[in-house]
């Protein structure tokens, strides 16, 4: 009952991680290598707003979302535009934007110092006889609200069914009038954006530290590989798939292997099924 | 950009000492011959008298590991322009390499001397094995499982405690001395250049160069890719594992650290900014940026914000790099010309 509970929480907790990148991989096929440095930089912005301006919880989470957004799409517009299409310098760039970002936080003095936003609410309950605190189930709740608003926004949206054309076929979109660049910039606001909200609902379960924005980055690209990249729900059947790996592993085998599960999931569906278990289309364009 | 106030636009022509160079012709004049060979011997020139002119030992140390990151970056620039498979996981050799090191060294005994040339073979071979069910695999997809070997080997290091978990191994035998480590590195170094420059344009460069562009093609005309693929891979990851070899002799240590991602990402820094594709840029690239990096020691962290908005200011304003740039300096003029 505890893996299936934990097990759960674990992995709406992938997902959330996970779909900023996919959204992003998806729309523009850039492999987001800053995605974990925004992550980490959404939580250290709604402390400041917190605590260096003092506003109001609520406001500071919404700023934080918004302003995390807007960081993603400049960085889309003035840097990543530039090279796109050109896969190793879109990864090496977007890597070095990333590494600039949390290298930059841990010299602007967040290291030593624990920083850790409060939970929305305190307190736990019992489910099935285990008990969770409510920040866990609040995890849960808006995780599953953000799949699916997600779902509802890309099918009876303007802007969703773009980004939807985008990720199945550039070229058909822009012959029907999509902007190309202006619907790459967007997705990555919004792939920020989901990142954000990630950070600020996972945040409050521990410290905001540095080192976990390359955890985050790993487990996202796990989550987007096994799940096949560029596939949305994929992404969220896989993040289930390893997030319950990890628990078992976590139980019967120790913490440390935690992040050995998502590694190896990687590599294996790498070496077994390039194209991931929900990706079909594009198997035979990456295998020679 | 600005346009001139009159309709004009650079021209650039080849100097014709470099037309009569591309030719058998090159060895008919002294002039020629030295237009050649000059940019040659002024690296190996350079690479032989640099350690003795630096200032002090701290210096020479550094430049002892500039070059063993040049080896790397060789090596990412080899597999990347050449046969077109980018690995981003360069530590996952020099991991391979300086474990496979340093236990023949402590648990059997061997002197350095047998030590680099076996861990540069079995490592080579090791990680060629590893790497071989990934080699279907093309552009970002090899790139992030290339990313990640590294990174799984060093978790499963830890997590199962295993050749001396976190605390890594100790007590391995340095070089005879400093003099020696220093002129064994730089005189594979330039073997190693000169050895791949070589390749790249004989019949099996050919062949890689085929496998980068057009695979299909390729395979078309009854050869095997993953063969050609494996064979690069193979010199490439020995390439990797001799520098993890030589590095765990001069820190006299091997630990989880040669997993880290400094390894994979400063020779891809180095390559970007030396000029990917040449070769010799990788290793221009490397003399640059590790000196840099220790002169920015003091600033901590910093150093790496700093490191990383270079590497992103090359990619979008300069990614050809430095060597191209000389290159076409060298074998060309411009001038503006009306139209």
């Amino acid at each position: 009952m505890e893996i299936l509970v934990y097990g759960t929480i674990n992995s709406v907790m992938l997902a959330l991680y996970a779909l900023g990148f996919a959204m992003v991989y998806g729309v523009s096929r850039l492999p987001n290598f800053a995605h974990g440095a925004l992550y980490v930089l959404s939580g250290f912005i709604t402390w400041s707003f917190l605590n260096s301006l003092g506003l109001n919880y609520l406001l500071s989470i919404v700023l934080a979302i918004l302003a995390t957004g807007i960081i993603g799409a400049l960085i889309y517009q003035f840097v990543l535009i530039r090279v796109r299409g050109m896969e190793i310098s879109e990864i090496m760039a977007s890597y070095a934007i990333g590494l600039a970002i949390l290298e930059g936080l841990r010299y602007g003095g967040f290291k030593g110092m624990t920083y850790t936003l409060p939970a929305f609410i305190s307190g736990s309950t019992e489910i099935a006889g285990v008990p969770v605190d409510y920040q866990r189930v609040l995890v849960v709740v808006i995780g599953i609200a953000v799949v699916a608003l997600l779902w509802l926004f890309t099918r009876y949206t303007r802007i969703g069914l773009a980004l939807r054309g985008m990720a199945q076929d550039e070229r058909a979109a822009m012959m029907l009038g999509i902007d190309s660049d202006l619907m790459a910039v967007t997705a990555m606001g919004f792939g920020s954006m989901l990142a954000a909200l990630a950070a600020i609902l996972v945040l409050p379960l521990g410290n905001i530290v540095v080192e976990s924005g390359y955890n985050i980055l790993i487990l996202a690209i796990a989550v987007c590989v096994v799940g096949g990249l560029g596939s949305w729900m994929g992404a969220v059947l896989a993040a289930f798939l390893i997030g319950f790996a990890q628990i078992l592993t976590v139980v019967y085998l120790g913490s440390h292997f935690q992040m050995v599960v998502a590694l190896l999931a990687i590599i294996l569906t790498l070496i077994i099924k390039p194209s991931g278990l929900f990706g079909r289309q594009k198997e035979l364009e990456e295998r020679v | 950009m600005t346009i001139p106030s009159e309709q004009q636009r650079k021209e650039r022509i080849d100097r014709g000492i470099k037309v009569r160079c591309d030719s058998i012709y090159a060895m008919m004049s002294h002039r020629e011959l030295s237009y050649l060979a000059l940019p040659r011997l002024i690296l190996i020139a350079g690479m032989l008298i640099l350690p003795l002119v630096v200032p002090s030992m701290y210096w020479q140390r550094v430049f002892t590991i500039s070059c063993i990151y040049a080896l790397l970056a060789i090596s990412f620039d080899f597999l990347a322009h050449y046969v077109g498979l980018v690995s981003l996981g360069g530590a996952f050799f020099v991991g391979i390499g300086g474990y496979l090191a340093a236990m023949a060294n402590t648990s059997l005994g061997l002197s350095p001397w047998l030590t680099v040339p076996l861990a540069t073979l079995v490592g080579g071979g090791l990680c060629t094995l590893l790497l071989l069910p990934c080699l279907p695999l093309r552009g970002v997809y090899f790139a992030i499982v290339s990313l990640m070997y590294p990174l799984f080997l060093a978790r499963v290091i830890e997590a199962l405690d295993i050749l001396g978990g976190t605390d890594g191994i100790m007590g391995i035998d340095s070089f005879s001395n400093r003099w020696v480590e220093q002129y064994f590195i730089i005189c594979i170094l330039l073997l190693i250049l000169f050895g791949v420059r070589r390749l790249v344009n004989m019949d099996i460069g050919l062949v890689l160069r085929g496998v980068k562009d057009n695979d299909q093609a390729i395979r078309a005309s009854g050869i095997s890719v993953t063969f050609y693929k494996s064979v690069a891979v193979f010199l490439a990851s020995a390439m990797g594992c001799l520098s993890g070899a030589c590095l765990v002799h001069i820190y006299m240590w091997s630990g989880i650290s040669l997993f880290a991602l400094d390894f994979s990402i400063i020779p891809i820094a180095a390559t970007v900014i030396g000029g990917s594709g040449t070769l010799v840029g990788p290793l221009l690239g490397c003399l640059i940026l590790v000196p840099i990096s220790e002169l920015l020691r003091d600033f901590g962290t910093l150093r790496i914000v700093f490191y990383a908005l270079i590497l992103v200011a090359f990619i979008i304003f300069r990614s050809e790099g430095l060597m191209v740039y000389g290159q076409r300096k060298y074998h060309q003029f411009e001038r503006w010309i009306k139209f």
